[in-house]
């Protein structure tokens, strides 16, 4: 700093001087304040308005992410596919820890991949805001396109992890069946509940940036306890537990998706192995964390950014 | 300067503006116990260092005008064009802008690991472009920037590109827009001579199409040449508005005068 503070009294004609009000002024020309936050049906329709960027976003974000790699995209289908050998490697050969679970590869991999998106999801929504600083400071767009856009790119990947799963499947004897069908609410409902948890951890990771140091550990305590690998149902049978700690566990949403997609992919895994009212269980979390998340996130919106 | 034949597009008034920089504590107060005693103290106290950056600044911007931004390092210039964006909140006072003011920045967030091509598609969506208005534009974007001149860099990543490349299709991307308010932040000091000519003649266009254009540049003759009104920012506090010879030359006036005591 070669200057001083001055006091803004230069000998020069300040046309600014006669002190109007401004605000009347502004208002009479009919000008808006800048960076007011819009209200909720308005949000919502400027988002819907950028639904061509949030897609683009998504899929620019998922070509990009291989794009140093000499094999390239090959990496979209080489990455689940070598996380299943090594489940499969540990778990069913190494271990033999079949634990009671029929068909326990098909059940184990499905478990894994599914809880990976919720994983990733909620992840990557830690980093929506504070990852991408550099775009909300530059440009104006409702900023739930973010944490959205990223929730979409990992349904994506997901997309591919399911190819794979299928593929595997076959060679596990459980071949495509009519049941397969209801895969696709239950993925559509755990995108919705992903992408709401995305949003509440984007509103607190843009304050908190702590928050993606501690995730992690957050993560991998509710794998654990949402029987990614093993069966709550197991467990109940055990009855080394109340059975209203195994239920617990069992409505647990990440348990709940996770459950409804081997329902629906595996034969040997029965509607008598899921917790009652499943699928109101699952549209409710759903509901529950995408409409919440998202007015969360939106009563935050004009602080995003900010230094 | 209440013009009833100008229609304002930017009003300022009284703008305040403080951030809290985390980080960088003052006194050496960085180590571990000390943080860990300001989280117990929940955090109120020295956890970030309040920066004053712009201290009641009032203008009026009418639609037509280019307006310059001038003064030292840390002056509050930036800070005040992302505030008229919408970008930074005011803590006191009020910015009333007509429509919704863009800021073009050199750091325009484009994906480096993308082509050119996709970058230009995606940046423009980033803009509020619908895909039809991205495709109808695409050609003029890719022209304009000349980065197509010598080869096809256009389908190559951008993380290949030399800086004054990545600058001018940042620039175009930005400037394919025509903006109610656009606002420049040293944008226009990356490039070679030709590309600033082409850059300093679109500027011209958007004024033409009834925006007004706030640029920010260290560049005295880039002011004098691209506006017509200045506005002088020393610590935050507005020192003067006025035709831009006559703010730079004020301006210049200042700098010189400390070195030559």
């Amino acid at each position: 700093m070669t200057t001083t503070l001055a006091p803004p009294v230069p000998q020069t004609p300040t046309p600014a001087a006669p002190t109007e009000d401004l605000g009347a002024l502004a208002r009479r020309h009919g000008l808006s304040v800048s960076g007011a936050r819009p209200s909720l049906p308005s949000y919502v329709r400027q988002l819907w308005s950028r639904r061509d960027f949030i897609t683009a976003f998504a899929t620019a974000r998922l070509t990009a992410q291989f794009s140093q790699a000499r094999l390239g995209q090959v990496w979209q289908v080489m990455t689940p596919l070598l996380n299943a050998a090594v489940y499969y490697l540990i778990f069913g050969v190494l271990m033999n820890a079949k634990s009671g679970v029929p068909d326990y590869v098909p059940f184990l991999v499905t478990g894994i991949f599914v809880w990976t998106f919720t994983a990733n999801t909620v992840q990557a929504g830690t980093r929506a805001i504070s990852g991408n600083l550099g775009l909300v400071r530059a440009l104006h767009f409702p900023r739930a396109s973010l944490p959205i856009s990223l929730a979409l790119q990992q349904l994506q990947q997901l997309l591919f992890s399911l190819g794979v799963l299928a593929v595997l499947l076959a060679c596990f004897g459980e071949l495509p069946a009519r049941s397969w069908l209801l895969a696709v609410p239950a993925l559509f409902l755990q995108t919705l509940f992903n992408t709401g948890v995305s949003l509440v951890l984007a509103r607190l990771a843009a304050r908190t940036p702590d928050i993606s140091q501690l995730m992690p550990f957050v993560l991998r305590t509710w794998m654990y306890a949402s029987g990614a690998m093993w069966s709550i149902q197991n467990l109940a049978t055990s009855g080394r537990f109340p059975e209203a700690v195994v239920l617990a566990l069992q409505c647990n949403p990440a348990a709940v998706y996770i459950d409804l997609m081997r329902f629906a992919l595996i034969e040997s895994f029965t509607g008598a192995q899921l917790p009652p009212h499943v699928w109101a269980l699952a549209a409710g979390w759903a509901l529950l964390a995408f409409g919440g998340g998202f007015i969360w996130f939106w009563k935050a919106e004009e602080t995003y950014g900010r230094g | 300067m209440a013009d009833p034949s100008k229609t304002p597009t930017v009003v300022a008034d009284g703008v305040h503006i403080t951030y809290t920089v985390h980080g960088g504590h003052p006194g050496g107060r960085g180590g571990a116990t000390a943080a860990l005693g300001r989280v117990l103290r929940r955090r109120t106290a020295p956890a970030g260092r309040r920066v004053h950056a712009v201290r009641g600044v009032s203008f009026v911007a009418h639609r037509g005008e280019a307006i310059g931004l001038i003064g030292s390092n840390g002056s509050g210039k930036s800070t005040l064009l992302k505030a008229v964006a919408g970008l930074l909140p005011v803590d006191r006072g009020r910015i009333y802008t007509h429509g919704q003011p863009s800021l073009l920045g050199v750091n325009a967030a484009l994906m480096n690991d993308l082509t050119g091509e996709r970058n230009v598609v995606l940046g423009g969506l980033a803009m509020g472009m619908s895909r039809t208005e991205v495709r109808e534009r695409y050609d003029g974007i890719v022209d304009f920037s000349g980065i197509n001149e010598k080869d096809d860099a256009i389908s190559r990543p951008m993380r290949t590109y030399s800086s004054g490349m990545g600058a001018r299709l940042r620039f175009s991307i930005a400037a394919a827009k025509s903006h109610d308010v656009l606002l420049i932040d040293e944008a226009l000091s990356t490039g070679d001579a030709r590309f600033r000519r082409r850059s300093q003649e679109r500027i011209d266009e958007l004024r033409a199409e009834a925006g007004t254009v706030f640029l920010v540049s260290h560049s005295n003759s880039t002011i004098t040449q691209t506006c017509d009104r200045a506005l002088w920012l020393e610590a935050g506090t507005l020192r003067m508005d006025g035709p831009a010879e006559e703010v730079v030359a004020a301006y210049e006036e200042f700098t010189a005068g400390p070195r030559a005591k």
